[in-house]
């Protein structure tokens, strides 16, 4: 098992009360395994994404345990994380276009990062240019500053160097949000080609987009308003889907070969509670369709089949 | 890169070019007429006298020829290196007078620039990774800064000066001493110094300061740091590279500061009467004195330009983002 976390909690400080975006989740990635996390802006994707690798000044680990390889990651501790990060997990970031010191040649920025976790920048060297030519770059980039590359450019670039000392974890955020749909497809094969590899041994894709993780990921996991919802193989979500938000959140996606003219595209009614002051039970009873007085509970995130969980107490 | 130096360089000589123009244009829109000073400071009766007199300084001045004359000639003048004769001290030529002060606005300007921009930069940085400090620093910074530089100037004088004793409020030098290379002239002109100095270094030490704490923390904030911690870079790099990038618009912030270096402490030179181009400046004005007005500008406008050039060029050495607009067309 790559990655195990367990009821994790992560709130956020605010002056009017902690917002808790990341309420008690539990989940599991397999060796090899590329998982995309689905939800709406505000669900808690982000946050958990950031949870496990670098907590920001604002962020509170509340509760829970992140297990990596057998060695739990000391998440509220900045300094003892240092040594986790990188070389057992890594990310690349949603904001890989301006991810890079402007000033310092790519190449050099690179070997001043080495050579802060002591590895020689020569002896990577020829691996790390042989991942260039694999994502279709040339190796003359490393003499070049950031400007003088591509938005494309710039995102290979990142996850080349992300993913340098071969990490347990990766975590993709948004990889693909900032592309044109061309540089999606190539970035989205790569990623892909980095796991089989073996480059990274199992990854977590966050983004709002599941037409990207369909083509990515192997299993998803949708998230709602700071918990679980649902986590599936990837084929299953798309055409099987069990809790009632993936299944409206699928059923607002627009399909090949449906005219819009004639009918309307379906948005999901009402809004996300806030997180300042959740409700008891589970959160999407107000917006949903199947609700009963059961649902005032918090439904547990249960497999109901091999490799499906659901929180929901109408079809579990 | 030979381009952009082509283009730089017509560029600055343009601006050379109008700033003469307008450096011998302005003196001559002033009220009055230095001749007629002159002629009464003689202080003769007699007509004739007056009107040979009059015809005499005209002629020693250019000032009979045609406007558009007088132009040519104080190109080709200055061409020559000739700035012409200084009506307030006349005859002493405009450009010993000149020279004569420069070096006394440069010993305070020099070191008080590059001084204040040197520690004001270390205390910012230092500030912006220390809350302790920064609680301190910070509000003194903020403080200082405010300060008009000759109310500042005046309070030291007083403080200093006349309170305490110090340190001589006023002169470059005792009035008492002839210019000589001695060690008792230098220790004079070292005690004269200090307090000019200490008004221009305070006020600006402040703004840098303030300016370099922001900036780093700016830095500190921006994607790139964020990016590099998220990876395990140590907190020694990161800051490394946000000092680094902080320092780009505080490297043309003293380029403007040293711009201003011939020209900029008129008011403290004239607090002090320490005897500078600033002064000289008072001094030309008050006494309509064209030639020696003409003569400190050009002194300060040619700071001003060399100051910008050069910062032109350093700036493309530290930053590759304006490297790339080389081959473009903006200059």
């Amino acid at each position: 098992m790559a990655l195990a976390v367990n009821d994790l909690k992560v709130w956020y400080r605010t002056r009017r009360g902690d917002v808790k975006a990341l309420d008690g989740v539990t989940f599991e990635v397999a060796d090899g395994e590329i998982m995309g996390i689905a939800g709406e802006s505000g669900c808690g994707k982000t946050t958990l994404g950031k949870a496990l690798i670098r907590l920001d000044t604002r962020m509170k680990h509340v509760g829970g345990t992140v297990v990596l390889d057998d060695d739990e990651l000391p998440l509220a501790d900045d300094a003892a994380m240092r040594r986790h990060r990188y070389r057992e997990v890594s990310l690349i970031p949603q904001y890989a276009m301006s991810a890079m010191n402007p000033t310092r040649k790519i190449g050099r920025m690179i070997r001043d990062l080495l050579s802060a976790h002591n590895v020689r920048y020569t002896e990577v060297l020829p691996e790390l240019e042989r991942r260039l030519k694999l994502v279709g770059l040339e190796t003359d980039v490393l003499g070049r500053y950031p400007i003088e590359l591509s938005g494309g450019m710039k995102q290979r670039v990142v996850l080349v160097l992300s993913t340098l000392l071969n990490p347990s974890l990766l975590i993709g955020d948004e990889v693909t949000s900032a592309l044109d749909v061309s540089s999606q497809k190539a970035v989205a094969r790569a990623l892909v080609e980095f796991r089989d590899h073996g480059f990274v041994k199992s990854m977590i894709v966050i983004t709002h987009d599941i037409s990207v993780l369909f083509q990515v990921a192997d299993t998803i996991l949708v998230m709602y308003a700071g918990h679980l919802a649902e986590k599936a193989p990837a084929k299953t979500i798309i055409s099987d889907p069990l809790h009632p938000y993936t299944k409206m959140l699928i059923g607002a996606l627009p399909k090949v070969g449906d005219r819009y003219e004639e009918q309307q595209l379906e948005g999901i009614e009402g809004r996300p509670p806030s997180l300042l002051e959740p409700p008891a039970g589970c959160r999407f009873r107000d917006r949903c369709p199947l609700a009963h007085d059961k649902c005032a509970e918090a439904p547990p995130f249960r497999e109901v089949s091999e490799g499906h969980h659901v929180a929901c107490w109408a079809v579990s | 890169m030979r381009g952009y130096l082509a283009r730089k360089t017509l560029v600055y000589s343009l601006t050379f070019v109008v700033a003469v123009t307008l450096n011998w244009l302005i003196p001559r829109l002033m009220p009055g007429d230095p001749v007629q000073r002159m002629v009464a400071r003689a202080a003769v009766q007699h007509p004739e006298t007056i009107a040979s007199m009059t015809d005499y300084y005209e002629r020693t001045f250019g000032l009979d020829l045609p406007v558009w004359q007088q132009y040519l000639n104080y190109w080709a003048a200055l061409f020559r290196g000739d700035l012409g004769t200084s009506v307030w001290l006349f005859p002493a030529p405009v450009s010993e007078v000149v020279l004569d002060a420069v070096p006394y606005t440069l010993g305070i300007m020099i070191p008080a620039i590059l001084l204040s921009w040197v520690v004001g930069n270390s205390v910012g940085a230092m500030a912006a990774r220390s809350r302790w400090l920064d609680n301190v620093a910070l509000p003194i910074g903020y403080l200082i800064t405010a300060m008009p530089y000759m109310w500042l100037a005046i309070l030291l004088a007083w403080g200093f000066g006349v309170a305490l004793g110090w340190f001589p409020v006023a002169g470059g030098y005792d009035f008492g001493l002839v210019p000589q290379w001695s060690w008792s002239f230098a220790l004079d002109l070292l005690q004269h110094w200090v307090l000019p100095f200490l008004s221009l270094f305070l006020v600006a030490l402040g703004g840098w300061a303030i300016g370099m704490r922001n900036l780093i923390i700016y830095e500190l904030e921006s994607d790139y740091s964020n990016y590099l911690a998220a990876l395990g870079a140590p907190k020694r790099l990161i800051r490394k590279y946000a000092f680094r990038n902080a320092m780009l618009p505080q490297i043309t912030g003293l380029a403007l500061q040293l711009g201003t270096i011939l020209g900029g402490a008129l008011v403290t030179e004239i607090v002090f009467a320490y005897p500078g181009l600033g002064k000289l400046v008072l001094s030309a004005i008050q006494n309509q004195d064209f030639f020696l007005l003409q003569g400190t500008l050009l002194f300060v406008v040619i700071g001003v330009l060399l100051a910008n050039f050069v910062i032109d060029i350093v700036y493309v050495l530290v930053d590759p983002r304006t490297r790339t607009g080389l081959t473009g067309a903006t200059a």
